[in-house]
């Protein structure tokens, strides 16, 4: 990507651009009226949670224990009700830590 | 979470750079994108021989999960007209999608709340990765002080705040599994859809009437 012209670069981010905002209108778009209950519903919820937690899982769990045991901490931390930022410090610092040392 | 967000997105910044974007293709790519996962993402394919079109439609799989949480957010945003729902959904990100989730358990939602909670998000975001890209060639390697984790454990704490009880434990092992099985065998960004949905069925399968 870097190595195209200046329009071209702004082109191809333009594409990616609306290519992530019709995936942010098509649920509204496509699902109007429909109503959404029952098992149904109960996918939709699980949705966010199940797709964060997809986007992570190999960063967590196929780098090394250091990355594993830096994702617990962060966990503990955040269900111990920390602020966003504590969490992600904690995460942070013991991932540094723990590479250091495994 | 704007404040929690603007370090992540210096950091993209930061990142960028030094993976041969320039400061102004950074700050045109997080205003007009506008989605971290693929932001992220796009800077790993940068450095591969990859096909445009095919980081076009990477940058496109990463998004379908827009589509789902667009189609959840719609149940809270039928009075708003069409024109108006649309403009607003373009600041859809998955931090405004859990606040304005989050309100709609108790309160109706409005289209002045949505754009509160949401629009301040974008400058926040934009902002900060021209912000992180312009310090970027200071930094150093972000991967020996952790840094590159910040992303890992902001989703773990998103993710803990939507703990509901032992089914959200089987849905989240699901989704592990499978976005774990996905990566080790298919390229690109496939393993965040089959996390999510296997996470979804597994959501489908485990429902119960009274619930």
């Amino acid at each position: 990507m870097t190595t195209l012209d200046a329009p071209m670069f702004l082109l191809v981010v333009v594409v990616m651009g609306l290519a992530t905002y019709a995936t942010r209108l098509a649920g509204y778009w496509l699902l109007q009226g429909v109503e959404i209950k029952g098992r149904a519903k109960a996918a939709l919820d699980a949705v966010p949670a199940a797709v964060l937690t997809a986007v992570i899982a190999p960063a967590v769990f196929l780098q090394g224990p250091a990355e594993m045991i830096a994702g617990a901490i962060a966990l503990a931390v955040a269900l111990l009700r920390a602020p966003l930022l504590v969490t992600i410090a904690m995460g942070v610092a013991s991932a540094a830590l723990l590479r250091q040392v495994m | 979470m704007m404040l929690a967000y603007a370090p992540i997105s210096a950091l993209w910044g930061a990142l960028a750079v030094t993976k041969g974007f320039t400061p102004f293709e950074a700050l045109s790519m997080s205003a007009i994108i506008y989605s971290g996962t693929a932001q992220f993402v796009l800077l790993d394919l940068n450095a591969t021989s990859m096909p445009i079109f095919m980081m076009v439609l990477t940058v496109a799989v990463l998004g379908l999960r827009h589509v789902l949480m667009s189609a959840s957010v719609s149940r809270h945003i039928k009075g708003f007209s069409k024109f108006k729902a649309s403009g607003l959904l373009f600041w859809l990100t998955d931090e405004a999608w859990a606040i304005v989730e989050a309100r709609a358990q108790k309160n109706a939602i409005t289209p002045a709340y949505f754009f509160g909670a949401a629009m301040p998000i974008w400058p926040t975001w934009f902002s900060f990765s021209f912000i992180g890209a312009l310090g970027g060639s200071f930094m150093g390697d972000g991967k020996l002080i952790g840094l590159d984790f910040a992303f890992a454990a902001m989703f773990i704490a998103v993710v803990a705040g939507f703990w509901k009880g032992p089914r959200t434990g089987i849905v989240l092992v699901a989704s592990v599994a499978a976005s774990l099985a996905a990566k080790l065998v298919l390229p690109g960004a496939w393993y965040i859809l089959a996390g999510g949905i296997a996470g979804m069925a597994i959501a489908a399968a485990t429902w119960r009437e009274e619930a």
